[in-house]
């Protein structure tokens, strides 16, 4: 497609003709405007929390669906408060309890679900492009959120690190970011990527074993290193990825031990980033596997900060779409 | 076209109504984003205010944000004092509907339960759609419906009249 023809819209479901932005699918394709909102929006969210009532009425009358095809904790529990303090009305459908475990296609499930007049789903589903599909089965008519989609986006997760990166270790436009483990099969990390290069993050690393870092990635202008030593030399930000376990049976590792061996991150292997550089986590963490007990309870771990931003995050992007389908201009 | 009304002198007027109601040592004052908070910077410092000026920023809590959207900057609230018990002074720059008002109102009721909250504005344009009434207004007029009037600042603060209102005093 020639720049001349380009139009908002045009092969990215997440913006409409108009440019607003209706769905948030991956970061990948989002425009900096939209993600500075996003992030300069969670900032006046962060605040509320410390409020006697932690809600606001911005999406008073609106209903949410949570539709997890798959475990989640962190993620289910922020959205669902985050819609709640929103003011919105929350439906949370778990696919053990669902009627896809009946056959039901994804598709069925959402039509009946609109049936009943819901304005936004959060969706997780274990295949790539499960939140793409349904953006484009509903366009205008709900708002859609990808909450993670196999081990293809996860833009939140993504969203909420880079938020963590601006408040507690500063400006973007010159940190040195590591993403450290399992690259390879990690949602969390590509759309990683994605936000730090929007944001103009100068230097981006991937630090793991060779069987679990994609090698297309150095055309994306990422350096990767399989020696944790050499990789954190001059660090300011560190993401740890939780190692997949599950995913262990394809052999990529001959076991979690030499894992941690090679590129657990331990209080001694810090030394060798900037003094006083971030450790984020996306949680869940496996303790003793990516990540020492000791870095993980230590006061260069933000894990928790991270959790408390997640909230503030999904709130801006929930109020940032869900005001888009009001045919409000969210752009700056 | 620029009106010929001096902010400056709107402004000591209020300072003047403001101060018999006003005890430095306890009243505290919250502007409404962003030219309600440039008057109340202004009034906070002339009237000598103890406790720290709050802001507000109403975007999450107006009511047609399911029609237009979320403001493309929108600021964190910050109200560095506790609202329980606390007569508050609510300063805005201009007063139409009523509507920013209300929303103001219900997001400070979220901090806490003032005692009292009295309402100051430099303009009272007249137009309300909702039973919000100024305590003190420097100025109050009865402008045409669509005609804006804007406050530019915040060094100097200019009022902008893009109609003709007629005073209605």
């Amino acid at each position: 497609m020639s720049l001349s023809t380009f139009r908002f819209g045009d092969g990215n479901p997440q913006y409409d003709a108009q440019g607003r932005l209706r769905h948030l699918l991956n970061t990948e394709g989002l425009r900096e405007p939209e993600m500075l909102q996003i992030l300069d929006t969670a900032e006046s969210f962060l605040s509320i929390a410390q409020r006697s009532v932690k809600k606001t009425p911005t999406l008073r009358g609106k209903t949410i669906v949570n539709l997890f095809f798959e475990n989640s904790t962190r993620t289910r529990s922020t959205f669902e408060l985050a819609a709640k303090r929103l003011s919105a009305d929350v439906l949370n459908i778990a696919v053990s309890t669902s009627s896809a475990s009946k056959g039901e296609s994804l598709i069925d499930t959402v039509d009946n679900l609109m049936a009943m007049q819901v304005d936004g789903f959060v969706i997780r589903h274990p295949e790539a492009g499960a939140a793409h599909l349904i953006a484009r089965h509903l366009g205008d008519s709900a708002l859609v959120i990808n909450a993670g989609d196999g081990q293809h986006a996860h833009p939140t997760q993504a969203l909420l690190d880079v938020f963590t990166i601006r408040r507690l270790a500063g400006p973007i436009e010159d940190r040195v970011v590591a993403i450290v483990g399992d690259v390879l099969h990690s949602r969390v990390a590509r759309s990683q990527i994605h936000a730090l290069s929007i944001l103009g993050c100068p230097e981006i690393r991937v630090i793991g074993p060779q069987t679990l870092v994609p090698k297309e990635l150095s055309a994306l202008g990422v350096h990767v290193y399989h020696d944790l030593q050499a990789g954190l030399r001059g660090v300011d930000v560190i993401c740890a990825l939780r190692l997949q376990k599950e995913r262990m049976e394809s052999h990529r590792l001959p076991s979690l031990d030499e894992f941690h061996r090679r590129f657990g991150l331990t209080l001694e292997r810090l030394q060798w980033a900037q003094p006083d550089a971030l450790v984020l986590h996306p949680g869940p963490m496996n303790r003793g596997v990516e990540i020492a007990s000791e870095v993980a309870d230590g006061h260069q771990a933000v894990i928790l900060q991270q959790v408390a931003h997640g909230l503030a995050v999904r709130m801006a992007v929930l109020t940032l779409l869900a005001g888009a389908a009001g045919g409000g201009e969210n752009h700056a | 076209m620029n009106a010929d009304w001096d902010v400056t002198t709107l402004l000591e007027g209020m300072v003047r109504d403001l101060r018999p109601r006003v005890d430095p040592e306890q009243t505290a004052m919250i502007g409404i984003f962003t030219g309600g908070v440039w008057i109340a910077q202004a009034l906070h410092r002339a009237l000598g205010l103890k406790t720290a000026l709050g802001q507000l920023d109403i975007s999450f809590y107006r009511d047609d944000f399911s029609q237009i959207g979320l403001h493309p900057q929108v600021r964190a609230s910050d109200i560095p004092f506790a609202v329980d018990g606390r007569s508050i002074i609510l300063v805005d720059d201009v007063l139409y509907t009523g509507r920013t008002i209300r929303a103001a109102m219900n997001e400070i009721f979220d901090y806490g339960r003032p005692a009292s909250i009295l309402l100051a504005v430099l303009v009272d344009r007249g137009g309300h759609e909702v039973p919000v009434a100024a305590d003190i207004a420097a100025l109050r007029l009865n402008a045409a419906a669509g005609g804006q009037i804007k406050l530019r600042g915040p060094d100097p603060l200019r009022l902008e009249l893009l109609t003709s209102p007629r005073t209605a005093s």
